[in-house]
């Protein structure tokens, strides 16, 4: 790490002086080092803290669907509505966003720009693709009258499902804004930070994604 | 106090999340791991696609192979793409993780667990509604 | 254009709530206007209003917190004095009314008095004494405070626009479905808890990070004040539980506004799910709420009885399995709703296990005081009074614990006591103990303590004469939430309770009378070394109050009990120590990020509730803009020159060095 530290600077409002001497605020160089972690770990970490904080509430959403997938009310269930082959090409465009998301970070800690720019549309464009495929899913379900609306097993599906598209749309929203940043400012520090928050967002947005394929679309196919 | 020093010795090293861990990075490297991770997460994938439709695998346990495939998956987006390993730079990651997974798990189980039990006992509410009418 | 809001919605015919409205439009009017006069407006909206510092984001917590809590007040006088006169006729409050009192009292005391108290003590102790300069995300802090002053102003918006809900402070489904409460009502309880949720989340995730991730040389975790473990605690308890809170809330609102079915009577929609959901975070809130209570009562206890908290490694043993156990109870509210003699088993031992490590706590503090020089000062009578209280209780809340006893004490007058009696007895008296103790760290000069004492008396037997009838009634049977009632026998306690209530009043009339007369005398209650209690953390060790910097030179903890241990030092050697080598500080600068922010919000949060969309669309775009203008920001630091820092440290050091040489001979 420590190159990349040195780029991105470790210092931080709680960094900059460090007592020496006196007996009652004194320091050894073995104490400066750790307690006061960099600002990069203290963004990240947080990020992290807030993106656990997001998968308890799809956890809330998840029990609900799994209490309501059986509440039909007599409209129609699972089986009849999903389509396997939608879902399998939506799940290659995230698994494939989530590698070119890791290759922009790559390409923004190497300042290539190529890389990063390149890699950044590529995700926008997966991501795209996928938000597009689940619209005209839920657009063709509301069409054949299964709509939120019908039952309360759709209900929780729209919510379950659509609050993950949501969660996708806003990472759109904020991968352009990151472009948009590093165009204007170049890889500065502050601004890695957020991309390293972003990535986490992407990848943490791919984990959801498995259970809901799994739990919502194969074993809802299976019963 | 005497264990303060195996205290701070866990916390000379930290690592963001989703950080690469500890020494130089090599960009190549790392689009290698990517990769891995890529390939792993794929087969996984190909793998509950295809358990769901073949008739090779007992029925009733289909959701309990699919459940251990997914679990699986998961694991493999947190090591290879988000780096969460379980070096000693990771621990505070990897202990916020086991919270929140401890959460998630109690909120899940817990609410079946509780809503199986009321709906057996409730008399379906189209009765109820009938009963009032 | 405008939804459905039109002059309907100002309810005309009400004189009560119209009659409030004016006076506190009238209040509001006369400060803008004096503090426009005096030219006052620049300096808070550079000093406070855009402020980032976590002292000043503290104080603004505690103080919405403490006119949320009129508010609230307000509101229990009515339906104490309702119950009284309201035997075998209709009282003066009519029921619709009386449902929207009970219903916004409970909503404000939680998520407007309870929560910013305790957010608001953490905001300003909690970076002391880690000794730290800020929290993690010191401009995300700002954006909390002023998300949650967004949700407190729209619920009191709904006193003269509209209404509220009187769902009470849970509501409820099927009644607060569209089918059975088709007004704004739920609507304006359910947008002011999601906005204000998602500033207690970001103060969540800032404070675990601020706990975890940054603390002054030498602090470790094992050395940190009881007060940080048990704000590290109440924050992950925060970080687990909201997000349940806003799916939960997030599920009653499509229900609501966009026609679907999760807890509706029809097409398949589950009400048993919303109870599930809802006290799945409900019963960590309470510990999020008690928990830094307990905190504040660890720090009080050990400073005014001299001596170290006694089982520090038990309390915080304690305090975690708290925080772990918390999520293993919430069945216990609704026993009653029938999941099996299994289940209500399991939950049932579970709640009487959590009453376990509480038990640890309270025989901590009883030994801390044990042998101890007590001092009884203010803090320390709030802090004694608790533990009887809490006790009581608790105790009572283990009975209700028995799922048997609760099938016949469930949603009776003897719950509605037994929560007052934790809630008041440990987070009010809490908050109250942290107010007292920390008031001149916070503003330089103590507050009166005869006049805090009066209060106290005061309101601790205004609680009792209040709320001890109630478990009373409640075993003879009254269910809560009663407009009226025809039951001779419940009458006379009622009429006690209402009693105990203008007590509480008599405390409160004290306690802004302390604030004022204090303030009025503050040259003589003066704290001039930043140590007026004998500390024994870090916050001693800074001027009162702190400079914006916190500390000159950060603090290398060598100790346990890291102020005292400098101390101990400092009295021995009858000097203080070397004057530190000074530096240049760097600190976040203001930003008015968070009242932006709050400023959209709140149009957003009303154009939802009233159907506006063209201003929901409007205020989120603008939301959003602020963040990108904000992230654009180049400089978001500030330098505090060297010579700067040496002299207010120099300042405080004279003092100290003054009062050294007064004790004299080393303790």
């Amino acid at each position: 790490m420590s190159a990349f530290d040195a780029a991105v600077g470790r210092d931080g409002p709680n960094h900059v002086e460090r007592a020496q001497g006196s007996p009652d605020i004194q320091h050894s160089a073995k104490h400066a080092a750790y307690a006061l972690a960099s600002k990069r770990i203290i963004a990240g970490y947080g990020f992290w803290i807030f993106l656990l904080s997001d998968i308890v509430m799809f956890s809330a959403f998840f029990a609900t669907y799994a209490v309501l997938v059986d509440a039909t009310a007599g409209g129609p269930s699972g089986q009849g509505l999903f389509d396997l082959g939608n879902v399998g090409i939506e799940t290659a465009c995230l698994l494939l966003s989530s590698f070119t998301c890791g290759l922009a970070g790559i390409g923004a800690r190497t300042r290539n720009g190529f890389w990063f720019y390149g890699a950044m549309a590529a995700t926008f464009m997966l991501g795209a693709a996928f938000l597009s495929i689940e619209i005209r899913e839920f657009m063709g379900m509301i069409a054949l009258g299964a709509g939120p609306t019908r039952s309360a097993f759709l209900s929780a599906f729209f919510t379950l499902v659509g609050c993950h598209g949501l969660h996708v749309a806003i990472g759109l929203l904020w991968l352009l804004t990151m472009m948009a940043q590093v165009f204007a400012k170049g890889y500065r520090a502050d601004i890695l930070r957020r991309l390293l928050c972003f990535s986490l967002f992407w990848h943490a947005l791919d984990i959801i994604w498995v259970g809901l394929f799994t739990m919502v679309y194969l074993m809802g196919v299976t019963q | 106090m005497s264990h303060a020093e195996q205290d701070e010795d866990s916390h000379y090293v930290d690592t963001a999340p989703g950080d690469e861990s500890l020494d130089g990075y090599e960009a190549a490297e790392e689009i290698r791991t990517y990769l891995v991770g890529l390939g792993l997460a794929t087969l996984l994938t190909l793998v509950s696609f295809f358990i769901n439709r073949t008739a090779l695998v007992w029925e009733p346990s289909i959701p309990v192979a699919l459940a251990v495939l997914a679990i699986a998956q998961m694991g493999v987006h947190l090591v290879f793409f988000l780096h969460i390993t379980t070096g000693p730079d990771n621990v505070n990651n990897v202990l916020a993780l086991a919270f929140g997974v401890l959460i998630v798990l109690l909120v899940i189980v817990g609410s079946l667990w509780i809503m199986a039990h009321m709906n057996h006992n409730m008399m379906p509410i189209d009765q109820i509604m009938q009963m009032q009418s | 254009m405008l939804g459905k809001l039109s002059w309907a919605a100002i309810p005309l015919d009400q004189p009560i709530p119209l009659f409030t409205a004016a006076l506190v439009g009238v209040v509001i009017v006369g400060v803008l206007a004096w503090v426009t006069l005096k030219g006052w407006l620049p300096y808070l909206w550079r000093e406070w209003i855009t402020s980032v510092d976590h002292k000043r984001i503290g104080i603004m917590y505690i103080l919405l917190a403490m006119v949320m809590l009129l508010r609230g007040f307000a509101d229990a006088i009515m339906m104490r004095s309702q119950q009284a006169l309201a035997f075998r006729s209709e009282g003066y409050l009519p029921p619709e009314h009386y449902d929207q009192i009970f219903s916004a009292h409970g909503t404000l005391m939680i998520f407007f008095v309870a929560m910013p108290f305790v957010i608001g003590l953490m905001n300003f102790v909690m970076p002391l004494q880690l000794g730290i300069r800020d929290v993690a995300f010191p401009t995300l802090n700002s954006v909390s405070f002023w998300l949650t002053a967004t949700g407190a102003l729209l619920v009191n918006i709904s006193l003269v626009v509209g209404e509220f809900a009187r769902t009470g402070w849970l509501p409820y489904p099927p009644l607060s479905e569209i089918a059975y409460s088709p007004g704004v009502g739920v609507d304006y309880y359910l947008w002011s808890l999601q906005i204000s949720g998602v500033g207690t989340l970001l103060t969540g995730v800032n404070f675990v990070t601020t706990v975890l991730k940054i603390r002054a040389p030498g602090m470790n975790l094992m050395r940190m004040p009881m007060f940080c473990w048990t704000t590290l605690a109440s924050n992950l308890l925060i970080v687990a539980a909201f997000p349940i809170l806003t799916a939960t809330l997030a599920m009653l609102l499509l229900d609501r506004y966009l026609g679907f079915h999760f807890f509706t009577n029809e097409a398949g929609g589950n009400v048993m799910m919303f109870m599930n959901l809802i006290w799945a975070w409900g019963h960590p809130e309470v510990y999020i709420l008690i928990l830094p209570a307990f905190g504040i009562f660890s720090e009080v206890i050990s400073t005014f009885s001299r001596k170290p908290l006694f089982g520090y490694r038990s309390m915080v043993m304690a305090t975690m399995a708290i925080c772990a156990l918390s999520f293993t109870v919430w069945l216990h509210h609704f026993f009653t709703m029938g999941a099996g003699a299994d289940v209500n088993a399991i939950f049932g031992i579970a709640s009487m296990i959590i009453a376990v490590p509480t038990g640890v706590k309270v025989f901590n503090w009883l030994f801390t005081m044990y042998g101890g020089r007590v001092v009884y000062s203010q803090s320390i009578l709030w802090s004694i009074a608790f533990m009887i209280t809490f006790v009581i209780g608790g105790m009572t809340g283990v009975l209700l614990a028995v799922p048997p006893v609760d099938f016949v004490l469930h949603n009776s007058l003897f719950l509605v006591a037994h929560f007052h009696n934790v809630i008041i007895g440990g987070v009010l008296f809490g908050a109250f103990a942290g107010y007292t103790y920390w008031f001149p760290k916070a503003f330089g000069f103590r507050l009166h303590e005869g006049l805090g004492k009066a209060s106290f008396w005061c309101w601790l037997v205004g609680f009792y004469v209040a709320f001890m009838p109630l478990y009373i009634v409640g075993l003879k049977g009254m269910t809560r939430r009663m407009q009226h009632y025809d039951v001779p026998d419940w009458r006379p306690w009622l009429l006690i309770a209402a009693g105990g209530t203008a007590i509480i009043l008599a405390g409160i009339i004290l306690q802004i009378a302390q604030l004022a007369i204090s303030i009025r005398w503050r040259k003589e209650l003066r704290d001039e070394t930043g140590d007026p209690w004998n500390g024994r953390s870090l916050e001693w060790a800074t001027p009162s109050p702190p400079p914006a910097f916190n500390f000159a030179v950060l603090p290398s903890v060598e100790g346990d009990e890291a102020y005292w241990d400098m101390k101990q030092r400092a009295r021995q050697q009858a000097m203080l120590g070397e004057e530190p080598p000074y530096a240049d500080i760097e600190m976040p600068r203001n930003s008015p990020t968070g009242f932006i922010c709050a400023f959209f919000a709140t149009f957003m949060g009303f154009a939802l509730i009233w159907h506006i969309w063209w201003i929901v669309v409007l205020a989120a775009v603008c939301a959003f803009a602020t963040f990108v203008v904000f992230a654009w920001r180049d400089e978001v630091e500030y330098v505090i020159p060297a010579d700067v820092v040496a002299r207010i440290d120099r300042a405080n050091r004279t003092a100290r060095g003054e009062t050294l040489a007064l004790s004299g001979t080393p303790s």
